[in-house]
């Protein structure tokens, strides 16, 4: 007890001008604090509808409340909402097991692919007396994780080809490589989208037409493999010429040596930049509503245009922020849990 | 007899320098060879251009009958026969000792992991540090380090053993663990060049000492004669330098 007051006393109350800043922005907080909880808790509704909502001076949870299937499950069916929510707990299942290094091998691959396959059908429907539902109908927050995993799952490996790939020694791999690199990193994720999914079924043969989700996820993964790409070269470049020698001169082929010695390394090295880049794509995915997915972002901003319930877009986007943020919380706790796996 | 090496008229150049010069060297099966001579004269170079590391230009290297080219067969062949031992160790930080031995056997001359690990435990006894086989190398001492390094290229049952200055990197107490060690494998006939100042190791083990400047080699001699009669006057500053 007396050790804390004394930490106290000396980190907050220390001289006159340390007082008094400690003071003020602890009056700050406890005003902010008391207000929003005021806000959110005392004075709010959560039963009740619109106008009950407006003569309360608090927040209108009875608006989320209403919302909530649509802003996590978009235009998916009503009836079928246990789908996606089943869909969700199988990704979620997957992944908690996935956290410990030593089930990392082929197996755990195959179990990957295979919850892959079970969600896409249990999505789509259309076997097994489920109903079928278009991908168009696919939204809100099952819409989101999937271009986000899917897109990291492709992109990881792809960037990490793309990264040897520019430090190779043939001129012809490692040019393409630079170039299809620096081309992606110079224009916005947004012109990907919509040449994906304006431009490119005008490439395709005709009758052969991926789906918008496709498409919009294929976008996705092209412009994240090249940021995945700068990502891996770092880590390459910062291990030390003497592990490469070592290697060559056991008579490893370029491909074990990558594989047993070079990445195992380079790759722990850049963990941090790698789930920052995850992050960063979990919330690009938001753009896919420049052309018309919806995805959790556009969910909620329809949810707000609801004329049942104008007027509450501050609830809306506080909710969609706080999912946004457990997620985003997710993944960086995830790359710090690896970060220990490994002993990075 | 054949010899196990054959260097003809190698010339090495980074850019427009000339890194070696011309050097003509064969290595009979069971030699030991002590390469020594002022820094920057090409010892590093000329070792690593055995195992390819560093590309000659001019001349031709011959190992055990095998021509090194850009051919990638006859160099995995020729770099699953030659072993290297360097200055810095370039242990895999990553894995542990035992890992570290058994990975090249286990992936370039497809032993069957557990015989493996035998022969890593057969060859981390002799370097008499078969206790640390399950710790990571950052765990261990410089010489201890070295000592596992000439573990693994041991491993790989190579022809020839080069080192690059093995001891140079080390504490002074750590040195002379990792000489004897050397010097053992001298005695059971291994082809060993040695790029290295330790004039007491030279002496005691060398079949033919190589002084080497500017790339080229100046004189070799027998250990007593290059020693104590040394031919050039390059050869006699150096030793004086060296021995003070
Ligand atoms: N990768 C390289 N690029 C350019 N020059 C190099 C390179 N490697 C070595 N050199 C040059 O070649 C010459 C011979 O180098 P080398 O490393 O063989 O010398 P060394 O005899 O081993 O010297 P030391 O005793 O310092 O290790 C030096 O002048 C060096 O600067
Ligand atoms: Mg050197």
């Amino acid at each position: 007890m007396n050790t804390k007051i004394r930490w106290i006393r000396k980190n907050l109350f220390k001289g006159y001008f340390n007082t008094a800043l400690s003071l003020s922005l602890i009056t700050f907080f406890l005003w902010f604090f008391y207000n929003f909880f005021n806000w959110l808790v005392i004075d709010s509704v959560l039963l009740g509808d619109a106008d009950t909502c407006r003569q309360a001076s608090g927040a209108c949870l009875a608006f989320i409340v209403d919302k909530t299937r649509f802003i996590f499950f978009g235009f998916y069916p009503e009836s079928e909402t246990w789908r996606p929510i089943t869909a969700i707990v199988i990704f979620f299942i997957i992944v908690f097991y996935s956290r410990l290094k030593t089930r990392w091998n082929r197996r755990l691959l195959f179990n990957w692919m295979y919850c892959g396959l079970v969600i896409w059908l249990l999505m789509r429907g259309g076997y097994f007396g489920l109903v079928k539902v278009e991908t168009n109908n696919w939204g809100g927050l099952p819409l989101t994780l999937m271009l986000a995993t899917v897109g990291m799952i492709f992109s990881y490996p792809i960037g990490i080809l793309l990264a040897m790939g520019r430090q190779s020694k043939l001129p012809l791999i490692k040019y393409l490589c630079i170039i299809y690199i620096e081309m992606i990193r110079g224009v916005p994720l947004i012109s990907l989208l919509f040449m994906s999914s304006v431009m490119m079924p005008l490439f395709l043969p005709e009758g052969f037409s991926p789906d918008k989700i496709m498409r919009a996820q294929g976008a996705i993964i092209m412009f994240i493999s090249a940021y995945m790409a700068e990502v891996v070269r770092g880590g390459l470049q910062a291990i030390p010429k003497g592990q490469y020698e070592a290697a060559d001169a056991m008579g490893l082929t370029y491909w074990q040596k990558m594989k047993l010695i070079i990445l195992p390394q380079a790759l722990k090295i850049v963990i941090p930049p790698t789930v920052n880049t995850a992050i960063g794509m979990f919330k690009d995915t938001s753009l896919v509503i420049i052309i018309a997915l919806f995805d959790l972002m556009y969910t909620t901003k329809a949810s707000m245009q609801d004329s049942n319930w104008l007027g509450f877009s501050v609830e809306a986007y506080l909710f969609v922020a706080l999912i946004y943020f457990i997620f985003c919380n997710l993944i960086s706790r995830m790359g710090r849990l690896f970060e220990k796996e490994f002993g990075a | 007899m054949e010899p196990l090496i054959k260097m003809n008229q190698v010339s090495k150049y980074f850019g427009d320098f000339q890194a070696l010069n011309k050097i003509d060297l064969d290595v009979n099966p069971k030699e030991k060879i002590v390469i020594c001579g002022p820094s920057g004269s090409g010892k590093s170079t000329l070792i690593r251009c055995l195992n390819r590391l560093e590309e000659h230009e001019e001349g031709t290297i011959t190992i055990d009958g095998i021509e090194l080219t850009d051919d990638v067969k006859n160099l995995e062949k020729i770099r699953a026969e030659v072993g290297i031992v360097f200055q810095h160790f370039n242990l895999f930080p990553h894995l542990t000792i035992l890992e570290n031995l058994t990975l090249a056997p286990i992936w370039v001359r497809k032993t069957k992991k557990k015989d493996a690990v035998d022969l890593a435990f057969h060859y981390l006894k002799r370097v008499q540090i078969a206790e640390q086989a399950h710790k990571y190398p950052g765990q261990l001492s410089g010489g201890q380090k070295q000592r596992v390094a000439i573990a693994r290229s041991l491993c790989m049952k190579p022809k020839i053993l080069l080192f690059d200055e093995p001891t140079s990197a080390l504490d002074p107490e750590m040195v002379k663990e990792v000489l004897d060690v050397m010097v053992q494998l001298a005695n059971e006939g291994m082809t060993m060049l040695c790029v290295t100042h330790e004039m007491g190791f030279a002496k005691k083990v060398a079949d033919r000492v190589i002084f080497m400047d500017e790339g080229k080699i100046i004189e070799e001699n027998t250990p007593d004669e290059f020693f104590g009669n040394p031919q050039h006057q390059r050869t006699k500053l150096f030793l004086a330098q060296i021995l003070h």
